[in-house]
């Protein structure tokens, strides 16, 4: 009788505070489900087994900061058959990319003790600046049920639902009072991406874009809303420069907060 | 002559990059060096410039596994440089924000990182096919711990809601007392949990520590306390760096700490269980004494019933603080303006030991420079000081049984080298 082929699961860890692969041991009531409908070849920080790939799903968390991990990348790349980018590290560089702004010429002023101990490349940069990535899930860190949906999906073959509208349409949904229009509080929730659960606002504060941009971001109508709300231009650019920094629409959002003479 | 070589390229079951390598010499251990190679991410850099309020949510990044002690420390320590303090029912909210953390991450290290390497399997999900009730009583403890991170702090990784002076919003009287049934709940399982592992076989290996954590003259300590050692220190929180200091080695991407002027000594749940033991909660002691762990572990293999012990302690402590809550009035006390350049230090206890982090503002409330030093790179040249100790008595096993004692003896501290390398000793050099 044949052995019904199980997929085989790589997860693998970049430049990142591990929280993105956490999320798999925190789906308590799914991790032995998953485990069961998987093969876990590759898993560092929940199995001292190993196996060799091929993968047919790789999980990647973090991003690239070093000449051997951008080799790596490749070699992953080249044994998986579907790569999936976790969390804001790997999709977007991560708050480790605030290496690769203006700061960067203080950057490379700073010196070690012992700078030649220390191997590391001058910026962060996202997995697909390296590789083709097929499946992309954001999130500082990521969401638990869309993780699972993602690993559904793959098993059943289907292409995964990730919504890519905004914060507020799950705002609304949640039934949250908008801080933004009610309160006058710095909200990055139009041009975020949904995924949260919008828990900021819930919790009476402002989104502060972990998600990343939507689909259609209007990233410099909010920044002009946030300066009449009071945020001094340097404020603008740090709140677009933290998670996602390298992403296209908030990178664009802080170089133009930039220009108004900002110093970040 | 003859040259041995244990190696070990990827520590598994551990949170981060490390690798380990032991240089044994004609019968005698020449080196052993416990390797970071987990990237340095530079937090300490990029927190210059930024504005204090931000901190919390900046740092919680540097872990995964404890962001809530690194939100904690920043915000005890912006307090400090503000001149300010946090009393009632916020500080008893951070408190149980802090007893969600650490049921989570010991349940965490006992069930899927620890006690497979007792029962003999590579993971816990294999360790779940012969051992089923187990394994799910350790993801239900989990989940337990998560669910009031969840309700305080907004989600389980990188909580949302800590800011300087408390909170964003503090739940109702009837949003925590929901959580009574399950919190009991995990009560039961953490003292199942005990009782389970004190079963386990544990090597005989006794090793003479230093430890060090806070200590409180009234509570087990998380947020505040002087720190204390095993060998009689006792100084404020922010003379923290008149006692220790960190030295770079070539091996790794973190520092390691020292006393100075002496040598290694260990953080985390033995050292806060030593130090701490009789301001345990009633059942927590009770259950020591059930189990027959006296009040001092000197055995690295038996922190997994201390880490037990103090998971019970957080079940009782949690449930003090749910009955006794009564909202406050606000949620967080509005910091009062800088006045002028002002340095603030704080230490509180992370699952893994003393996390501490010292920060110098200048105003309006800008960050001029910040040092964090991790429980972790605390102890790393004190689990090189295990491993030398442990090679030396157990030469005759072969390559794969001493490489596996090896990779035991580091995972019995609970190692997290995603912390350990966030805090690279930069000195800014300007033209």
């Amino acid at each position: 009788m044949a052995v019904a082929h199980r997929p085989r699961l790589g997860v693998f860890k970049f430049a990142s505070c591990d929280g993105c692969q956490l999320t798999l041991l925190d789906c308590e009531d799914e991790l032995l489900a998953v485990a069961g409908a998987v093969e876990i070849a590759e898993f560092h920080e929940a199995t001292s087994a190993a196996l060799e790939g091929p993968y047919d799903v790789a999980l990647v968390e973090g991003s690239v900061t070093t000449e051997d991990d951008a080799q790596r990348i490749r070699e992953i790349r080249a044994q998986s058959r579907t790569l999936v980018t976790i969390g804001a590290c790997a999709t977007a560089g991560g708050i480790q990319a605030l290496r690769n702004f203006g700061d960067v010429e203080e950057f490379r002023r700073v010196v070690y003790a012992r700078p030649e101990y220390i191997h590391a490349l001058g910026t962060s940069t996202p997995i697909k600046d390296h590789v083709p990535v097929d499946v992309e899930l954001r999130g500082c860190p990521i969401d638990k049920q869309q993780l699972l949906e993602v690993i559904s999906a793959l098993l059943g073959r289907r292409a995964p639902n990730l919504p890519t509208e905004s914060v507020c349409i799950e705002c609304k949904r949640r039934g949250n009072v908008c801080v933004l229009v009610a309160h006058g509080t710095p909200c990055l929730g139009p041009v975020t991406q949904t995924g949260c659960g919008a828990i900021c606002p819930a919790f009476h504060r402002g989104c502060y874009g972990c998600f990343g941009p939507q689909d259609t971001p209007n990233a410099s109508s909010l920044a002009g809303k946030l300066g009449e709300l009071g945020m001094a231009p340097s404020a603008v650019v740090r709140v677009f420069r933290t998670f996602n920094a390298l992403a296209p629409a908030f990178r664009e959002a802080a170089d133009a907060a930039m220009k108004e003479g900002a110093t970040p | 002559m003859t040259e041995r070589t244990i190696s070990v390229n990827y520590l598994a079951r551990v949170e981060g990059e490390g690798a380990l390598r032991v240089r044994i010499h004609d019968r005698s251990v020449e080196d052993v060096e416990l390797r970071i190679f987990e990237p340095p991410r530079f937090f300490e850099a990029f927190l210059r410039g930024r504005e204090y309020s931000e901190a919390p949510d900046i740092t919680a990044r540097i872990c995964g596994i404890c962001p809530v002690a690194y939100q904690m420390s920043s915000c005890h320590a912006m307090e400090r440089a503000l001149g300010m303090t946090v009393a009632g029912p916020i500080r008893e909210l951070r408190r149980l924000l802090y007893c969600g953390e650490w049921i989570e991450s010991h349940a965490l290290h006992i069930y899927l990182l620890h006690a497979p390497d007792f029962l003999g399997y590579p993971d816990a999900i294999r360790l779940a096919a012969d051992h089923p009730d187990a394994v799910k009583r350790g993801l239900e403890l989990k989940k337990a711990g998560n669910a009031l991170m969840r309700l305080l702090g907004g989600r389980e990784i990188h909580p949302i809601n800590v800011r300087v002076g408390g909170f964003y919003r503090c739940p109702t009287r009837d949003e925590l007392a929901g959580t009574r049934p399950m919190v009991e709940g995990a009560l039961r399982l953490a003292e199942e949990t005990a009782r389970f592992v004190a079963g386990f076989d544990f090597p005989d290996f006794e090793e003479s520590y230093e430890f060090v954590s806070l200590g409180h003259p009234t509570e087990y300590p998380m947020n505040e306390g002087d720190i204390v050692s095993s060998r009689g220190l006792r100084i404020p929180q922010d003379r923290f760096e008149d006692a220790f200091e960190e030295v770079q080695v070539r091996h790794s991407n973190a520092l390691q700490a020292v006393r100075k002027g002496g040598g290694s000594y260990l953080v985390g749940p033995m050292a806060r269980y030593a130090l701490n033991y009789e301001r345990l909660s009633a059942g927590a002691k009770a259950m020591a004494k059930e189990v027959g762990l006296p009040p001092v572990v000197s055995n690295p293999y038996r922190s997994i019933v201390v880490r037990a012990i103090e998971t019970i302690y957080a079940c009782e402590e949690a449930l003090r603080i749910i009955d006794e809550y009564r909202p406050p009035e606000r949620p967080w006390v509005p910091p009062p303006a800088l006045t002028g350049a002002k340095v603030g230090a704080a230490a509180t206890e992370a699952p893994r030991g003393l996390l501490f982090h010292r920060y110098r503002l200048e105003p309006p409330g800008r960050i001029v420079e910040a040092r964090i030093v991790a429980p972790t790179s605390q102890n790393q040249k004190r689990i090189e000081d295990d491993l030398r100790h442990l090679v030396s008595r157990s030469l005759d096993l072969d390559q794969q049984a001493l490489t596996f004692a090896c990779e035991r003896a580091i995972r019995n501290h609970d190692p997290c080298i995603s912390c350990a390398t966030h805090f690279l000793n930069l000195e800014l050099v300007r033209d």
